[in-house]
């Protein structure tokens, strides 16, 4: 080995062994991979979107975000939003360790939306509806005004339309930053279900992971047929709450899917990957009367 | 006089008057004539009294709307019914105790009463579940809401509730659903109806009932999405800091008048409502009074038609 051989070699690895050992960032990581919260696999980001946010190994459902739901729910392009730029207010002025317009800057940088909801028209397997998305990565999917307008405009929108109403619940409850205004938009979105009610028109409630508080309380626990998706804890109160309440330590299942089931409290559990034909049935079978 | 200990920001006032007492009562067993001093303090502790109750903070109202010695629903009923027959049950195997409803006979007009029930003792409170309600006792009420709009009689709620139970049976048979199922059909009645806060108006569990034509609240009632306690714990994680999350939720009777959340406010006596129930009685039943003299001009139609506007501009938005 002549010696600009050696040199020639000792470039190669030291290139190879940095190239090699250029450590990924962690959010880089996080973005390839994701750790199931159940049986605490590894899975890729890829493979878990192709399964709907299901983990390939123990079936464990994701909390999914509005756009996912859009493409799992919705055929191609059919999606219609409407009312988009409904933007929340801060009536209370209010602070707690932070002011409530700092939240929602920061909930909006976090979620890429403008509140914790999108609503609009679309087609499920070739039937019109009206849908309705939340999303728990904006503060905790809370209910304030914007949620409750936006859900009201979109059911009065069906009623005017003639046509059935899917929405897809995931909730903290109510707003706690617009105090009282956010109890109030329990009682408006129940009003215009009541129009709703009327009018004779299917509303299909499905109650994704988690449905808490003043989102059950209201359009929630409302619909004709509610559906709770598989993995998803529902409920009034939170868990917390119970426990500090009655001072004991509650059942395994409490609060599950499954549970709710079995109390008799919604029709039906669905499996992601089920759920956007069993809306289309749902929906079908409704429809034959016209 | 108020004869209940008083309450924390109260105690300067009682000093005050405690001296007034023991000084009357020194006069009386001396003989010395002491009354320019006791009226001096009279009146330096009427002064102080109206200060006090006029600049009264969000938390010390809290502290007045759960007083133990509060007029409770069944003591309303009592002073401001002619007539009253309690209507039990839910037909489905309970009668929850904290909501009562039934018949009544207002200034010679019958009426649907319903309220939730809390008690002025410990037996009361256990009975009553401490004005928690049950699904059980919502669908009691929307039994009697129907009942009501079936015979033509305008509807009065009373409110005085920490909020509905958070148990493990209430979420089986659907606390959630129970309170959701009243928003609703409670929206298409089409008799008049009125509800009135006259405690605490927490949450979901108050608002269950709360789907009225107009409401009204005690001055020193309050009506929140979730209680001071629960919001310091959540939101400032830290439940000591319930007084600054009272002040932050605003939900006095001036707050929510300032949201458009009430139609009005009904005055207390001096000191709040246990000082003078008679007095607070013959204000509610005033307001009830006219409330439904003016509701009852309305279409059966114009009933819904209002009731739905009225929570249809409810929020604020950009």
């Amino acid at each position: 080995m002549t010696l600009s051989d050696w040199f020639a070699k000792r470039k190669k690895q030291q290139l190879s062994i940095n190239v090699g050992e250029i450590p990924l960032t962690d959010s880089e990581i996080k973005k390839l991979w994701k750790k199931c919260n159940y049986c605490e696999k590894n899975i890729q980001t890829k493979e878990l979107e192709q399964n709907q946010d299901v983990c390939p190994f123990c079936d464990y459902h994701f909390r999914v975000g509005v756009k996912e739901r859009v493409k799992y729910l919705l055929d191609e392009n059919s999606f219609e939003e409407i009312n988009k730029d409904i933007l929340p207010l801060d009536p209370l002025e209010f602070t707690d360790s932070m002011p409530y317009k700092q939240r929602q800057e920061e909930a909006l940088e976090k979620s890429s939306l403008n509140e914790a909801i999108i609503t609009g028209f679309g087609k499920i397997n070739d039937s019109c509806a009206g849908v309705s998305f939340m999303d728990f990565s904006y503060m905790g999917g809370s209910m304030g005004s914007v949620v409750g307008e936006k859900q009201t405009r979109l059911i009065e929108e069906c009623i005017k339309r003639k046509l059935p109403l899917i929405t897809i619940s995931s909730s903290g409850g109510a707003r706690m930053q617009e105090g009282i205004l956010s109890l109030m938009q329990m009682a408006k979105t129940s009003c215009a279900l009541g129009r709703m009610h009327e009018a004779k028109l299917l509303y299909i409630s499905v109650l994704a992971e988690p449905t808490f508080g003043g989102v059950t309380a209201s359009y929630g626990m409302l619909g004709d047929v509610i559906i709770a998706e598989k993995d998803a804890r529902i409920g009034f109160a939170g868990r917390r709450v119970i426990e500090q309440t009655i001072r004991q330590k509650l059942p395994a299942d409490f609060q599950t899917a499954q549970y709710l089931l079995k109390y008799g409290q919604v029709d039906m559990i669905s499996h992601r990957h089920e759920l956007k034909n069993t809306l289309s049935k749902l929906i079908n079978i409704h429809a034959h009367r016209n | 006089m108020n004869k209940t200990a008083p309450m924390e920001f109260e105690k300067p006032l009682y000093t005050i008057e405690t001296k007034i007492d023991e000084l009357k009562k020194l006069s009386t067993e001396t003989g010395i004539d002491l009354n320019d001093q006791i009226e001096t303090l009279v009146k330096q502790a009427e002064e102080y009294k109206q200060q006090l109750y006029i600049n009264l903070k969000p938390s010390q109202k809290v502290q007045i709307a759960r007083h133990s010695k509060r007029p409770t629903f069944k003591t309303y009923v009592s002073l401001i019914t002619d007539e009253w027959m309690e209507l039990h049950g839910d037909r489905h195997g309970t009668d929850d105790r904290a909501i009562i409803g039934g018949l009544a006979v207002i200034k010679g007009r019958p009426v649907m009463l319903i309220g939730t029930q809390k008690g002025n003792s410990t037996r009361e409170n256990l009975e009553s579940n401490f004005g928690m309600p049950h699904p059980e006792g919502y669908r009691k009420a929307l039994r009697l809401f129907y009942h009501a709009n079936k015979f033509k009689l305008p509807i009065v709620t009373i409110i005085d509730t920490p909020g509905a139970y958070p148990g493990i049976m209430a979420e089986q048979t659907g606390q959630g659903e129970a309170i959701a199922f009243n928003l609703r059909e409670m929206s298409n009645l089409t008799v008049p109806s009125i509800s009135i806060v006259t405690g605490e108006g927490c949450s979901g569990g108050a608002l269950g009932l709360a789907v009225s034509n107009r409401v009204y609240l005690l001055e020193h009632a309050y009506y929140t999405v979730i209680s001071p306690e629960g919001c310091a714990s959540i939101l400032f994680r830290d439940a000591e800091k319930a007084s600054e999350a009272a002040d932050a939720l605003r939900l006095t009777a001036d707050d929510l008048l300032r949201l458009g959340v009430i139609e009005g406010m009904i005055k207390e006596p001096l000191g709040g409502a246990h000082n003078d129930p008679e007095l607070t009685a013959r204000n509610i039943l005033n307001t009830i009074v006219s409330s439904l003299d003016e509701l009852e001009k309305l279409s059966p139609e114009e009933i819904k038609e209002q009731k739905y506007n009225r929570f249809r501009r409810q929020g604020q938005i950009a």
